[in-house]
C-alpha cells in the first residue's frame, strides 16, 4: 500500500473507508472519512483505488510593487513545519512562498522576494550553513533590498544571529524570525512574529535582530539585538530575551507600530560589508564540578575555546595547568559566566588570577555562545595573537558592553 | 396512505470523567470560580490548513471575524493549558476509564490509538484544537442500535463570557460516545441516552452534577438533512428537541415548494447600500449603524417571516448567519413596520429596492461596508440554499430556549482534523485490554441490592443512581446494616435537603461516621437528623454527637440497667418478661435518647432474664 491509498478496513466486525497514510510500528495508520487516524492491523486493510495525484496548485503570490522591497530567506524552522508521515513529527518543509500563502497579512507590509536555501531544523545548523547564509543574506543587501527576513528554528536562531551581526556589516535590518508553538496550530505564533518580522525589516534599524513575542499575549514582538539575546525557555512564546540590556525595540501587534531604543545601530549608518571567515576549530565548555582535567586532552588541537565559568569567571583549579599547556601550545581560551547576567572579573580571587596568569582572556559580559562564534570569526579573520586578544575585548558589534546599568 | 416523514436520529454523548488528573497535563480536575483567576491573557486564532491541505469549512466561517479571545488562569492551571509547553503523554487513568466503558458496550479496541487534533477556533481551545483519540468502535446498544465509536477528549474551556474564556475546565478528560443513527421516535432517543448515562455511571469514575454530562443529537428525516444539534443538557428535552427539529425540517421543505412554485430568484449583486434612507429613523439600531445595505429576495414575501418551529421563523436562519460576520442580526420586510421603521421608511425602501409585490427586502446594518458585505452575502447564502434541491442544510446547531434551535457552523467535514504530532500512540494490545475489569451495571447492581438486603426495587434503583452511593457501599463493607444506610443516604438525606438543609456540604466521612456511631450505640438512631444538620452547619461528627447525644457507652447502660432492675425486683418478680414494656421507657428517659432503642431493649431484657433466672 501507498500512502494516499483509498482503503476499507474491515475491523472489530465493521467495514469502514479511509485514506492510507504509513506504517507505524507494525500497524497501518488510517485516516478514517471522519478525519480521526487509527493504527490497525495490516491484514484488516485493503486497497481499493489508487487516486491520481493532481499535482499541488502552483502557488501564486500577488503583490503590491508599491511597497517596499524585502527579502525572505528561509532556513526551515517551527515557523514552516508540516507533519512529517515518516515520523510522525513536525518538520520544516515549506519553502519562503508557501510562508507567504500561509500568512497573507504579510503582502500588505511589503513586497518579497524570497529564496530557500536550506529546510532543516535549527540544530542541525553548522558554521558553514551561518556562511551560506551570510553571502545569501549580503548578495540581498547589495541588490538593494530594503531589508531581510531570515526564517530561522529558534533552538539556535541566537547563534546563527551572532554569526551574521559578525560576518555582515549591514546598513539595513537583518530580522531573525520563527515561531516557538508550531505553524500548523491555529494559535501558533508564527503569523504575528513573521509580520512584526517584516516591519521591522522596514524600519530605520540598522543591525541584525532577533524579532520574537515580547510576552504571552499577542500584543508586541521585542527587537532583540543579534549578540546579546538568548532563549531562555524550551517552549513559551516569549522565550527569547535580550540579557544584559533591555531589547533595541519593540513592534506592537496589531498595529504594527515600530519602536527603537536610542541605543539601536540606525539604518545606512555604515557600508555594507561581508567578512564571511570562521574558524571551525573553535568550541564551548561548560565548566562543572568534579569535571575532570584529561576532558581537555580531547581539544589538544583547538584553536579556540571558550569556558563557560562559575560566577565572575571560574574553573577549578585543578584545571588551570592543563589549559596552561593548551594555551602554551597556541590555544586561544576566553572566560564566559554561567550566570548569563554581569561581567567576568578574575581579579578578585586566587583562582581568578592564576586563570589570568595561565593566559586566559576575560570574556566581559558576552554571552558564552555569542564569545564562541566571536572566537570562530576572530580566528578565521585574524592569525596574530596580539591582533586576537585585542578583537576579542573589544566590542564589535553590541556583544560587550563597556558599562552595566542595574537590572 | 401517505407516510409521514421518517426520522433517524443518532446521539453523541460527552461523559467528563472524575479522574485525578487532566488529560494531556498534571494539572487537577477541579473547577473554580471566576473570582479566584490567578492571571490572564489574551491571543487570536487563525484557520491552518489539513495535512491535506484544505481549511475545514466550520473554520472557514468561523475566520468571518476577528479572532482575538481572553483567557483567565489559576493555580490550578498550568503552560499545557495556556497553549506554551507541549502535552504531556496521554492519561493512563483516563484511557482506562474509556477502555473500561467501551469494554461495558462491547466494543473493539483499536490497537494502535493515534491522538487527532480537531480544529475548532471558536476560543474555547487556546491552541485552536481539541485533542481527541479514536479508541474503540462497534459496541450493542439494548434497542439492536449499534455505538459506532468512543473518543477520549479533552474538555474546552468554559465562556465566561462573549470571548473570555475561564481555563480551568479546559483539559479534563471527556468520552464521546458516538452511536449509530439507530433511532426513530423521540421516545427511543431519550431512553437511549438514559441507558448510556446509566453504563457511564457505573464505573464511579465519571463527574456528577449539572455540565459534566452533555448530548448532541444527530437528527435526519427524509427529504431534509443530517443537522447536529449541540449541547441538550437535559435529558427530558431531547424529545421535544427531536419534534422540533423534524417540524422546522418540514417547514424548510414546504418554504422550498412554496419557492420554487413562486419562481423565486435571489441576486447576488442586488446588494444596494441604502444608509441614507435610514438617516432621520426613529429606530435606534439602524439610526446608530455606520452603513446599512439591502437586498432584493425575489418571491419570498410571507416566507422569510414565516414561523418553521416555535419561535424560529426563516429570517432567524438568515440573521444566525449574518451574525457570523460580527452585526448583530437583520430586519426584513416580512416583520415591518416595527422596531421604529414606519410604513413609509418601508415604501420608500420597497421603491429603491425595486421591490415588486412577492419581494422581500432584508436589511443589515454594521459598522463597516465590509462587515455589512459580509453579512448581506450571508443572507444570500441562505436565501439560494431554501430555494435549492436541498433546502435544509447540514449543519451544526445549538439548542436554545426550550427545544428550538438556532444555527451555529457548517458541519465539520474531514478537514478539521490534524494528527497530534506531540502525543505518541497509545498501544492497546491483549494484556492491556484483558487488565480492565467490567464493573456491574448500576441497574443490575439495583436489583442484586433490592433481593440481597430485601429492600424495595425502586428504592435500590434511587440508591445506585445517588452521588453517594460510594458511601453506602463503602458503610456496607465497614458492617454498617444496609437498610440503616440506605434510609440515612436516600430518606433522611432527602427530607433535609427538602428542609433546606445543605446536604452537599455534609462529607461523605460524616455520613460514615455517623452511621458508625448509631451502629456502635453511641448515638441514637433517633438522633440522625439532627446529627446530620450539624454535620452541614460544619460541625464535627463527634462534636455534633456530644452536644446533641452525650454518650452512654455500654458500661454505662449497663450499670443504669442494673440499678433499674435493682430497684423494681419486685415488679419484676411479679410481671415476669412483660415487665420489659414499661422498663424500657424508664431507662430510655435516663439515657435521654442517646442510645439506640434497639441496644436498650436487648440489654434490658438480658438483665430481666437474668433477675429472673436467679430467683
Amino acid at each position: 500500500m501507498k500512502s494516499g491509498d483509498i482503503v476499507r478496513c474491515e475491523y472489530g466486525g465493521t467495514s469502514r473507508k479511509g485514506t492510507y497514510i504509513t506504517s507505524r510500528n507494525g500497524m497501518s495508520v488510517i485516516k478514517l472519512d471522519s478525519g480521526y487516524n487509527i493504527g490497525i492491523p495490516p491484514q484488516s486493510c485493503s486497497s481499493v483505488e489508487r487516486p491520481v495525484i493532481e499535482p499541488g496548485k502552483k502557488l501564486e503570490l500577488v503583490q503590491d510593487k508599491n511597497l517596499p522591497e524585502l527579502a525572505i530567506v528561509s532556513t526551515g524552522g517551527t515557523i514552516a513545519s508540516r507533519i512529517d508521515y515518516r515520523t510522525g513529527s513536525v518538520t520544516s518543509q515549506s519553502d519562503a512562498a508557501a510562508i507567504l500563502h500561509a500568512i497573507p497579512e504579510l503582502k500588505k507590509v511589503a513586497n518579497f522576494t524570497t529564496r530557500s536555501l536550506y529546510t532543516i531544523l535549527s540544530e542541525n545548523m553548522t558554521p558553514r550553513i551561518w556562511q551560506e547564509l551570510a553571502r545569501a543574506v549580503f548578495e540581498e543587501i547589495q541588490r538593494g533590498v530594503t531589508g531581510v527576513i531570515v526564517t530561522h528554528g529558534t533552538d539556535t536562531m541566537t547563534y546563527t544571529a551572532a554569526a551574521l551581526s559578525f560576518m555582515i556589516d549591514t546598513p539595513v535590518p537583518i530580522i531573525l524570525v520563527g515561531s516557538q508553538r508550531s505553524a500548523d496550530r491555529p494559535s501558533s505564533d508564527n503569523a504575528m512574529n513573521a509580520v512584526c518580522a517584516a516591519r521591522a525589516a522596514r524600519s530605520d534599524l540598522g543591525e541584525v535582530a532577533v524579532v520574537m513575542h515580547a510576552s504571552t499575549n499577542d500584543d508586541a514582538c521585542s527587537i532583540h539585538r543579534g549578540t546579546r539575546v538568548r532563549k531562555m525557555h524550551t517552549s513559551q512564546r516569549d522565550a527569547f530575551r535580550s540579557i544584559g540590556i533591555p531589547p533595541i525595540g519593540t513592534v506592537a501587534y496589531p498595529s504594527l507600530e515600530v519602536k527603537l531604543s536610542c541605543d539601536a545601530a540606525r539604518r545606512n549608518s555604515c557600508k555594507p560589508a561581508l567578512h564571511d571567515k570562521l574558524d571551525e576549530r573553535c568550541a564551548l565548555i561548560a565548566f562543572h564540578p568534579g569535571i575532570s582535567p584529561d576532558i581537555l586532552e580531547a581539544y589538544e588541537r583547538y584553536h579556540g575555546i571558550v569556558l563557560s565559568g562559575t560566577g565572575l569567571g571560574h574553573v577549578c583549579t585543578e584545571l588551570i595547568p592543563n589549559l596552561k599547556k593548551l594555551i602554551d601550545n597556541g590555544t586561544t581560551i576566553m572566560m564566559t559566566s554561567q550566570c548569563l547576567n554581569g561581567k567576568v572579573c578574575d581579579r578578585v580571587y586566587d583562582t581568578g588570577r592564576d586563570l589570568l596568569e595561565a593566559g586566559v582572556i576575560e570574556g566581559g559580559d558576552m554571552l558564552p555562545e555569542v564569545a564562541l562564534v566571536k572566537m570562530m570569526w576572530v580566528l578565521g579573520n585574524e592569525k596574530d595573537k596580539g591582533r586576537v586578544r585585542h578583537l576579542l575585548l573589544t566590542d564589535l558589534k553590541g556583544e560587550c558592553n563597556r558599562r552595566r546599568t542595574h537590572g | 396512505m401517505a407516510e409521514g416523514p421518517r426520522l433517524t436520529a443518532g446521539i453523541e454523548i460527552h461523559q467528563q470523567l472524575n479522574t485525578k488528573e487532566k488529560l494531556f497535563c498534571h494539572c487537577p480536575t477541579t473547577l473554580r470560580e471566576v473570582t479566584e483567576h490567578s492571571g490572564e491573557f489574551f491571543r487570536y486564532l487563525r484557520a491552518t490548513e489539513s495535512e491535506i491541505g484544505e481549511i475545514d469549512r466550520a473554520a472557514k466561517e468561523e475566520m468571518k471575524r476577528d479572532r482575538k479571545f481572553q483567557y483567565y488562569t489559576y493555580d490550578t492551571t498550568c503552560l499545557v493549558e495556556n497553549d506554551e509547553e507541549p502535552p504531556a503523554p496521554m492519561n493512563s487513568e483516563a484511557l482506562s476509564v474509556c477502555l473500561t466503558i467501551a469494554k461495558m458496550f462491547g466494543m473493539t479496541p483499536i490497537p494502535q490509538i493515534h491522538t487527532m487534533r480537531k480544529l475548532v477556533i471558536d476560543g474555547s481551545n487556546t491552541s485552536g484544537f481539541q485533542r481527541t483519540a479514536f479508541v474503540a468502535l462497534n459496541g450493542c446498544l439494548p434497542n439492536g442500535g449499534q455505538i459506532e465509536t468512543i473518543c477520549l477528549e479533552e474538555e474546552a474551556a468554559q465562556r465566561v463570557k462573549d470571548d473570555l474564556f475561564s481555563l480551568d475546565r479546559l483539559g479534563i478528560p471527556l468520552v464521546e460516545i458516538t452511536t449509530s443513527p439507530c433511532m426513530h421516535t423521540p421516545e427511543e432517543v431519550q431512553q437511549v441516552a438514559e441507558y448510556i448515562g446509566m453504563v457511564l455511571r457505573s464505573t464511579g469514575k465519571v463527574k456528577r452534577g449539572i455540565g459534566t454530562i452533555r448530548q448532541d443529537v444527530n437528527i435526519s428525516i427524509t427529504g431534509g438533512a443530517r443537522v447536529e444539534i449541540k449541547g441538550v443538557q437535559e435529558l427530558g428535552l431531547i424529545a421535544e428537541v427531536v419534534r422540533r427539529e423534524m417540524l422546522r425540517q418540514q417547514n424548510l421543505i414546504a418554504i422550498h415548494d412554496e419557492l420554487v412554485c413562486r419562481g423565486a430568484s435571489v441576486d447576488a449583486n442586488d446588494g444596494t447600500d441604502i444608509t441614507d434612507l435610514f438617516r432621520e429613523t426613529k429606530s435606534t439600531v439602524l439610526k446608530k449603524a455606520k452603513r446599512i445595505h439591502a437586498i432584493r429576495l425575489g418571491g419570498f414575501t410571507g416566507l422569510v417571516g414565516r414561523t418553521i418551529q416555535p419561535d424560529r421563523r426563516l429570517g432567524s436562519e438568515m440573521s444566525d448567519y449574518a451574525k457570523k460576520c460580527g452585526v448583530g442580526g437583520i430586519f426584513h420586510t416580512d416583520e415591518l413596520p416595527a422596531y421604529g421603521v414606519t410604513q413609509e421608511e418601508v415604501d420608500r425602501l420597497r421603491t429603491r429596492m425595486h421591490a415588486a409585490e412577492g419581494d422581500c427586502i432584508v436589511l443589515v446594518a454594521g459598522a463597516t461596508d465590509r462587515q455589512v458585505e459580509c453579512a448581506l452575502g450571508q443572507v444570500v447564502t441562505r436565501a439560494k440554499i431554501a430555494m435549492s434541491a436541498m433546502p435544509v442544510p447540514e449543519e451544526t446547531r445549538k439548542m436554545v430556549e426550550e427545544g428550538s434551535t438556532a444555527y451555529m457552523r457548517p458541519l465539520p467535514g474531514a478537514a478539521r482534523m490534524y494528527p497530534e504530532t506531540d502525543v505518541l500512540p497509545e498501544v492497546i494490545d491483549e494484556v492491556r485490554w484483558n487488565c480492565i475489569e467490567v464493573p456491574e451495571l448500576l441497574n443490575e447492581k439495583a436489583s442484586r441490592y433490592a433481593e440481597k438486603y430485601a429492600i424495595d426495587l425502586s428504592y435500590a434503583t434511587q440508591l445506585v443512581s445517588s452521588k453517594r452511593l460510594p458511601v453506602f457501599e463503602r458503610a456496607i463493607e465497614e458492617g454498617i446494616k444496609p437498610k440503616l444506610a440506605a434510609f440515612t443516604l436516600l430518606s433522611t438525606s432527602t427530607e433535609l435537603r427538602r428542609e433546606g438543609i445543605k446536604i452537599q456540604n455534609v462529607a461523605d466521612e460524616a455520613f460514615i461516621g455517623i452511621l458508625h456511631a448509631v451502629e456502635e450505640g453511641r448515638a441514637a438512631r433517633e438522633a440522625i437528623p439532627d446529627l446530620i444538620r450539624s454535620a452541614a452547619e460544619g460541625c464535627s461528627v463527634e462534636g455534633a454527637i456530644a452536644k446533641l447525644a452525650p454518650s452512654v457507652s455500654r458500661e454505662e447502660l449497663e450499670a443504669i440497667v442494673r440499678k433499674i432492675i435493682e430497684s423494681r425486683s419486685d415488679f419484676i418478680r411479679e410481671k415476669g418478661k412483660a415487665a420489659l414494656g414499661p422498663l424500657m421507657g424508664v431507662v430510655m428517659a435516663e439515657v435521654r435518647g442517646s442510645v439506640d432503642g434497639k441496644l436498650v431493649s436487648e440489654t434490658l431484657r438480658k438483665g430481666i432474664d437474668a433477675r429472673l433466672a436467679d430467683t
